[in-house]
């Protein structure tokens, strides 16, 4: 009965939202720098294989581990293996890694979170003691299982880190929720008699896009960690492939005798983060609804 | 709020249940038995060793029977190191990494909040960028670079510092807690910052500071209660991941804790300290959510209305 | 605007942590500084112990305490292993080599002053027999008449078994056999005497694990007893007065500390918190050898490290293909260059020169040689080769040796293989069920013999794990060397044995073991041997070991300038 009406607020909030945040965005600096930097990787990335300046996986055992020169820019490891080439494969994995799995995280986590806080109720709890529960699972045993049974690929175990990731996400976003669900404009759209999938997706979710933004930049690193984690442990990426966790795992290890290992490695995953968290906070500042109103 | 409470404790119940049922199951379908070992143990003595630990059983029996022990207190003592009943293990390792993971967040409260209020003061600001850039550099290096790093610096370099240990040498715990409360700091500021940019824009606060209170008082009595719900929310995984992922920090510092413990146990696939370990950290997360949310609860008054309302 | 409201928050909150955190710093006296001054060494030991009990546990962790704690008939030599009088002051040997008679030292006790007689034996090896005790060292004792038959049910009495107390101070033993190396077994903690007074307080004798071991209530018999054990930090042993040759004992103390990083093993080594680590960290190796060689200790170690091959999967299963694998493998380039020169490289599975028998050497690396044996196999450069895995078990020596192997044979052979590393438990089900291509392998022997490694490949062996088999082979093993007259013969039976198993080469060898450990100049009296066993009968701490040592470079560089002159 209210369908025009809603069709309406519809067109107007969501132009004017997406539109408001992008202005904002061009106008911090630093967050535009982000995005510059983090896009430039993401190119980099899917390139190397026709740009890298070596194999990632032939060795030259005489040449051994050598500090930078202007054959191999970042230096060579102890397999005689271009630490360059090498960082450059590392961060097509870390880089994918952290998008899907965050990607698959972001998804079940916001959905689940968005529901279990709106209902409420039994379900609420119900939604609630299940992430409870998922989250003493043991994790270990859970990664050899999968990789036992479906074998190790690379994309699996992408979704398993995602799946396991997303039950901080689902705790975060429900408490936004809770908040929200009560408010005017919630309670103003639901006495217009609006159906709650339309209220989720158009007043409850972009409300807490703030926090869920800042959480999804935590993710990132922390799957990216918990790749290296997992593959130091023989239950990831196997070698010659590398990751940048794997990179700066192993250069700790020699930091005092080869640390050109553990620096590039190290340098290109601080980029990157910092890149994504400029680039996030600046996303969060442009989303916020509130801001607008000024 | 009692009610409400309660609730949740009996709710805890089934979850529980749940958690130990899977986890006895799943753990059976790993390959590899605890007693594997590369030089294969004759028969007649791997049967000795499956009757002592009841795994000769069908497997639901056994499953029946480990319930039955739990229920009088008793975890069965660890295939590992079956000297030991898994209670005893727990408890010999539990106060040190409690302690460890209890500093672990000191370091990181006070490191993020700090950071994230001095941020979201002024947002966009070097005020801003600075205390958020230093944060951040807990998440660039992870544990297992940072240990070492930081034992380089202040152990062997200046000396100040013992590099290993947990209560041995005179200022052994410093370390560790840094090192394991650094990732979390970053959290907590990123956290705290974009809580606090939510709050900073609220009527209540600009009608607080229209009334002339100090700056300070705004921030603190006011602003702080409303910013940390985020941080509040995070802060019950957070502790329950501290005491579940001190595992690096613990081998790395040679520390006696209850990570070492847990993770080494999904590997020697030692069924009960797994599930004693499960069922352990299982219980303190349900807790410590509880209290996460409580404590989120009694920070949004809005909430704390519909709470005892409901109540009612 | 804001600043001079947020001072007084800023100083509270930093406040806090700056006292919480600088408690008191500043570093005391090392471990190694105190451990010279009062005697005591400390000890890197690896994996936390699963238990004391010489009859039940099985690791190297646990054996370094127990050999300490407890003492045998015999013990051996800190250095060249040889078999010592032990509680047994001397034996007598019958003229057909199957009766041995041990006389027990009138002065023989345990920690409590209990004296240990004959009849402590007896009742420790019918213990260990039980098969409800699970000793899975339990066929230490199969030479023994009838012992294995005991332990199989076959026969109930115990008297029957070929070991008689014939007074408190005189022990017989009868064999099935001759068995030259019966006196080496005797010096295996699986042969220990226990106290039995101590066990059966603390529940059946045939029961493991129970609270006798514990440090309040364990009674043994060795140098030293045990005062302490802390999980997963330290076991503390300090010498024990009612040992017959307590006077020889110079430590006041060991402290052995479960140590499993080895990262972090080598920064408690560098900080002086450990004498003697458990094992060296090989990426730091070259850094020592420049600046500490004192500290470093690397000697030969009687194991080798393999790779096993499936010879029922396809392409594996031509003794060619193996043969070429093997043959690409640069070993000189792999050990000096990958790790760090500490091992030595391997041509074939027993180590050269153990007792003095040399193996055959039939292949060597031969690139081009591997690629004709390749092509005769039916893949020319490596085309049609089938893909396969190869995997080990996470360890950064392994995934370094793979890694290196792996660029060999793509390289040489054009062969595509995948690494597959895999958590322990996953790693040792898949080869025991066989259900690998290629496996990292590793075998370090139970007694120094080269039989230790030949009969590891006897035709369905459980350590086989290869499918490989040959009649001719078991026969040589299993036949010949046993009842060979004379050492040459023996020798020569092996010889010919090992010849066919390399040329089939069911496995690759890749080079022998090292034990490499990092020394304090202080610890004295730890030598190395051939099977890395710590006898700490011997060892003391030199607090002088500075000026000593100072001493030895002024020599060494006066030597070496007078020597230009």
């Amino acid at each position: 009965m209210s369908e025009p009406q809603s069709i309406i607020i519809e067109a107007e909030k969501g132009t004017s939202l997406w539109a408001d945040a992008w202005v904002r965005l061009k106008n911090n600096k630093l967050a535009l720098f982000g995005l510059y930097v983090v896009s430039f990787l993401i190119v980099v990335a899917i390139l190397t294989p026709w740009i890298a300046p070596y194999s990632y996986e032939a060795q030259n055992l005489d040449l051994g581990a050598t500090p930078p020169s202007w054959a191999h820019w970042f230096g060579t490891d102890l397999f005689g293996r271009d630490l360059l080439t090498r960082v450059m494969y590392g961060g097509r994995i870390s880089l994918a890694v952290g998008i899907l799995a965050t990607s698959v995280a972001l998804v079940i986590g916001v959905a689940w979170g968005t529901v279990a806080g709106y209902v409420g109720g039994r379900t609420d709890a119900v939604m609630m003691r299940i992430v409870d529960a998922l989250y003493a699972l043991p994790f270990i045993i859970f990664i050899i299982l999968l990789m036992v049974v479906f074998g190790k690929s690379i994309l699996l175990l992408f979704l398993a880190i995602g799946a396991v990731e997303w039950l901080t996400m689902a705790r975060i976003v429900r408490g936004q929720v809770l908040t929200i669900r009560n408010q005017e404009y919630v309670e103003a759209a639901r006495s217009m008699g609006l159906s709650t999938p339309h209220i989720l997706r158009k007043h409850v979710v972009p409300n807490s896009l703030g926090p869920i933004i800042v959480y999804a930049t935590l993710t990132v690193p922390q799957v990216m960690l918990l790749e290296a984690f997992l593959s130091f442990l023989g239950l990831g990426i196997q070698p010659p492939m590398s990751s940048w966790g794997l990179l700066i795992s192993y250069g700790a290890e020699v930091m005092e005798d080869t640390p050109w290992l553990l620096i590039f490695p190290g340098l290109a995953l601080s980029i990157t983060l910092f890149a994504l968290n400029f680039l996030g906070d600046g996303l969060r500042d442009a989303l916020d609804p509130k801001a607008s109103k000024d | 709020m009692i009610r409400f409470t309660i609730m949740r404790l009996l709710q805890a119940i089934p979850v529980l249940f749940t958690v130990i049922t899977v986890t006895f199951f799943l753990i059976r379908q790993a390959p590899g038995g605890p007693f594997d070992a590369e030089k294969p143990v004759i028969p007649a003595v791997k049967r000795a060793l499956e009757a002592k630990y009841n795994l000769d059983q069908p497997i639901f029996q056994q499953y029946l029977s480990y319930f039955g022990d739990l229920f009088k207190g008793d975890m069965g003592p660890s295939f590992k190191y079956p000297g030991w009943q898994v209670e005893d293990l727990i408890m010999s390792g539990l106060p040190i990494t409690a302690e460890l993971a209890f500093y672990a967040l000191l370091v990181a409260l006070v490191i993020g909040v700090l950071a994230g209020c001095v941020a979201a003061l002024k947002p966009n600001s070097p005020q801003d960028y600075i205390p958020m850039s230093l944060a951040m550099i807990g998440i660039c290096f992870p544990t297992f670079l940072l240990g070492p790093l930081l034992v380089l610096i202040f152990g062997f370099g200046l000396n100040l510092v013992p590099v290993s240990g947990w209560g041995d040498l005179p200022g052994d715990k410093i370390l560790p807690s840094i090192t394991l409360g650094a990732a979390y700091a970053a959290y907590v500021a990123r956290l705290t910052r974009g809580g606090m940019l939510e709050v900073l824009n609220q009527d209540y606060i600009r009608t607080a500071r229209a009334k002339g209170l100090p700056e300070w008082v705004v921030i603190c009595k006011h602003a702080l209660r409303g910013g940390l719900i985020p941080t509040v929310s995070f802060l019950g995984p957070a502790f329950a991941g501290l005491l579940a992922g001190s595992f690096v920090v613990e081998t790395i510092f040679q520390i006696p804790g209850l990570g070492r413990f847990y993770v080494q146990a999904a590997f020697n696939r030692d069924y009960t300290m797994i599930l004693g370990t499960t069922i352990f950290l299982s219980t303190l997360i349900v807790v410590f959510n509880l209290l996460s949310d409580l404590l989120a609860t009694w920070l949004n008054p809005r909430l704390r209305q519909q709470y005892s309302g409901g109540g009612s | 605007m804001f600043k001079p409201y947020l001072s007084p928050y800023l100083k509270l909150c930093l406040i806090v942590p700056i006292a919480f955190l600088i408690t008191s710093c500043g570093q005391g006296e090392s471990n190694v500084e105190s451990g010279n001054r009062l005697g005591i060494a400390h000890i890197g030991n690896g994996a936390e112990p699963q238990g004391m009990d010489p009859h039940v546990v099985t690791g190297v962790p646990e054996s370094n305490i127990i050999n300490a704690i407890f003492e045998g008939l015999v013990y051996k030599d800190a250095s060249t292993l040889e078999v010592q009088p032990g509680v047994a002051e001397s034996w007598e040997i019958s003229d057909d080599g199957r009766i041995y008679t041990f006389n027990i030292r009138r002065d023989a006790k345990w920690s409590n002053g209990d004296s240990l007689t004959a009849q402590d034996f007896v009742w420790s090896w019918w213990r260990g027999l039980q098969p409800a005790l699970g000793s899975q060292y339990v066929f230490m004792f199969f030479p023994i008449k009838n012992a294995e038959a005991f332990f199989r049910g076959e026969v109930t009495d115990f008297d029957k078994v070929g070991v008689k107390a014939i007074d408190d101070y005189t022990l017989q033993v009868e064999l099935n056999n001759p068995t030259p190396y019966f006196l080496q077994l005797m010096d295996h903690y699986s042969t220990f005497p226990v106290h039995r007074a101590t066990i059966e307080k603390f529940g059946e004798a045939w029961e493991s694990y129970t609270g006798w071991t514990r440090p309040q209530n364990i009674v043994s018999n060795g140098p030293f007893k045990m005062d302490s054990w802390q999980l997963n930090r330290n076991v503390k042993v300090s010498p024990n007065p009612h040992y017959w040759d307590h006077d020889r004992i110079k430590l006041n103390g060991i402290v052995f500390y479960s140590t499993e990083l080895s990262t972090t093993e080598e920064r408690m080594f560098r900080a002086g918190q450990l004498h003697y680590t458990n094992e060296s960290l090989i990426d730091r190796i070259p850094y020592y050898r420049e600046n500490y060689p004192e500290r470093l200790q690397i000697a030969p170690y009687v194991g080798t490290y393999l790779y096993r091959l499936n010879t029922e999967v396809e392409g594996l299963d031509d003794p060619r293909v193996r043969r070429a694998l093997a043959m690409t493998i640069d070993r000189d380039r792999l050990v000096t260059n990958v790790l760090n020169d500490i091992f030595t490289p391997a041509y074939s599975i027993t180590p050269p020169g153990l007792l003095g028998y040399q193996p055959p050497k039939l292949f060597d690396y031969d690139p081009e040689g591997a690629r004709t044996l390749l092509a005769e196999a039916g893949y020319p450069n490596g085309e049609g080769f089938p893909s396969f895995e190869l995997q080990y078990n996470t360890s950064e020596q392994h995934r370094k040796v793979a890694i290196a192997v792996q660029q060999m044979w793509n390289k040489e052979l054009n062969i595509q293989v995948n690494l597959q590393n895999k958590d322990w438990k996953v790693y040792l089900d898949d080869e025991n069920t066989g259900n690998f291509q290629i496996s990292r392998g590793g075998w370090i022997a139970d007694y120094v013999d080269p039989n230790s490694f030949l009969d590891l490949w006897i035709t369905g062996s459980e350590l086989n794990r290869t499918n490989w088999g040959n009649s001719e082979y078991d026969e040589l093993v299993l036949r010949t060397a046993p009842e060979a007259k004379t050492r040459e013969e023996r020798f020569a039976a092996f010889y010919e044995a090992e010849s066919i198993i390399l040329k089939d080469m069911p496995f690759i060898p890749i080079y022998t073991y090292s034990s490499h450990h990092f020394r304090h100049p202080s610890l004295i009296g730890l030598p190395p041997n051939l099977m890395n066993f710590y006898n700490f009968r011997d060892v003391w701490l030199d607090p002088d070991w500075e000026q000593k040592l100072n001493a030895k470079r002024a020599a060494a560089v006066s030597s070496s300038s007078g020597g230009a002159q």
